[in-house]
């Protein structure tokens, strides 16, 4: 019993560790906390992004599109906006706002093509061109409406 | 309550997404349509935990997140710990009335992929279900520790090759079956259990609803396909996960108060379950002759399951 609180009076092994700010058992050390946003971010879910005030921690301020090898391509007049694509972008990517599909965020998407796949007009009204394309070669080549084959 | 309805797709879309992109999640990956269709269907304020895995390290690379609400980085097994924890002090506070705003409704959920759930964090996330905590547990069930680099686990299912049962000249990959986690919750005599797929949009969204509305321990389970570790293109997520819908591999169903099972999606047609494993990677040595037996028991394994969720479905016991 004297042993042990020898052994508590001295530290042993925390000083060496240089650890002598160490935390009791009923404390609480915090972590690093990072705020997605700056000031009060109560109404954030009523906010659309361009309402938000992201702060520079926020991913959303960040880019990923060194990642795409291929980039979709959105072409108006074939949507009817479904929002398929909206509900199964991974990225976030799929700007639509009152119902209306209105673009691609080319910050966030990793080009995977999943909203190219999920499309269900006849002609796609998204289609995966190569990164450098620009927009008015891939819309002049759009494809035309294609039949059904007779059975 | 505070949960938006959600009549069609076009309805569903007017939220505003708390979900960021630029996230490292791979390109084409489940685990973040998940996400973001959960913070979509609720306008309540969230607390969120999850465990180590995927979601976890490609959502927080320092200094950025991608979470717009409440998140809690915490071990590889203690989402559910965690998120007790949470809700224990919430309630605590409340009685206490040392709340800013007592009346804010607050949703807290944890999330694990499969690994944190079927394994490391099992004895955790039975603790928590068990102490009857007001939270929802999800799942991202993608059938391998992906993070870091397709080990198995034992969500892994029979056949497929991981780098730990790798298939080869003397083995056809994992021999052991997959652990049935969803009928290991409902024995917990949780109010929902469900297993759900990000294909079954609104069902998901439904389902996810339900459990955020329950009070008590909720589980969800859901299917989120690994391009890398199934080895599919990223573009066909979607078209996978409909394959393993509508091949019965991931039957989607809810069970209530341990005992009233509902059958949430029947595909019309049914497909042959050769279609959903040719369509990627993993299995492509199960087309061997000598495997090709492997590919008989898994489909007698799926109508036998079908079957006994049908009758569970009528006999409501």
């Amino acid at each position: 019993m004297q042993d042990q609180d020898l052994c508590a009076a001295q530290n042993r092994g925390v000083r060496e560790l240089g650890a002598e700010k160490l935390v009791g058992w009923d404390e609480v050390q915090q972590g690093v906390v990072i705020n997605s946003f700056e000031g009060d971010a109560t109404g954030i879910v009523h906010q659309k992004a361009e309402e938000r005030i992201y702060s520079d921690f926020n991913s959303y301020t960040a880019t990923v599109a060194s990642w795409r090898v291929q980039k979709p391509v959105f072409n108006i007049d074939a949507c009817i906006d479904c929002q398929n694509c909206w509900v199964w972008c991974p990225d976030s990517s799929i700007i639509s706002r009152d119902k209306q599909m209105l673009g691609i965020d080319y910050d966030h998407c990793k080009g995977c093509g999943v909203c190219v796949e999920v499309c269900p007009t006849n002609p796609k009204s998204l289609l995966m061109f190569a990164e450098h394309t620009e927009l008015d070669t891939a819309l002049s080549g759009w494809p035309e409406k294609t039949k059904k084959e007779e059975k | 309550m505070a949960i938006t309805s959600i009549k069609n797709l076009k309805e569903f879309s007017t939220n505003n997404d708390r979900f960021e992109g630029a996230h490292l999640l791979c390109p084409g990956c489940a685990h973040s349509m998940i996400v973001r269709e959960l913070m979509n269907c609720t306008d309540d304020n969230l607390v969120i935990s999850t465990n180590t895995g995927c979601l976890e390290v490609s959502t927080a690379v320092y200094p950025y997140t991608s979470w717009d609400t409440s998140w809690i980085h915490i071990g590889f097994e203690n989402a559910a710990t965690a998120i007790s924890g949470a809700e224990a002090m919430y309630k605590a506070r409340k009685r206490k009335g040392t709340l800013k705003d007592p009346n804010a409704p607050v949703k807290f959920v944890a999330f694990g992929g499969d690994g944190s759930t079927y394994d490391i964090g099992f004895q955790w996330l039975s603790g928590a279900m068990e102490r009857g905590h007001d939270f929802t547990y999800i799942c991202l069930d993608n059938e391998n520790y992906a993070n870091t680099g397709g080990q198995r686990s034992s969500s892994t299912p029979v056949g497929a090759t991981t780098t730990t049962a790798q298939a080869g000249s003397h083995s056809y990959g994992k021999k052991e079956k997959k652990k049935d986690i969803v009928s290991i919750m409902a024995a917990h005599g949780a109010p929902y259990v469900a297993q759900l797929a990000p294909n079954k949009w609104k069902s998901m969204a439904q389902g996810f609803q339900k459990a955020l509305g329950t009070e008590g321990p909720c589980f969800i389970n859901t299917v989120s396909a690994c391009t890398t570790e199934w080895r599919f293109d990223p573009k066909d997520t979607i078209h996978i996960t409909d394959l393993a819908t509508d091949s019965l591999m991931f039957p989607i169903y809810e069970i209530i108060e341990g005992h009233e099972l509902n059958i949430l999606y029947r595909p019309k047609n049914v497909i042959p379950v050769e279609e959903y494993l040719a369509a990627q990677g993993r299995y492509r040595h199960l087309f061997k002759p000598e495997h090709k037996h492997v590919i008989e028991s898994i489909q007698k394994e799926i109508d036998q399951k079908w079957e006994m969720l049908q009758r569970r479905e009528e006999a409501r016991i």
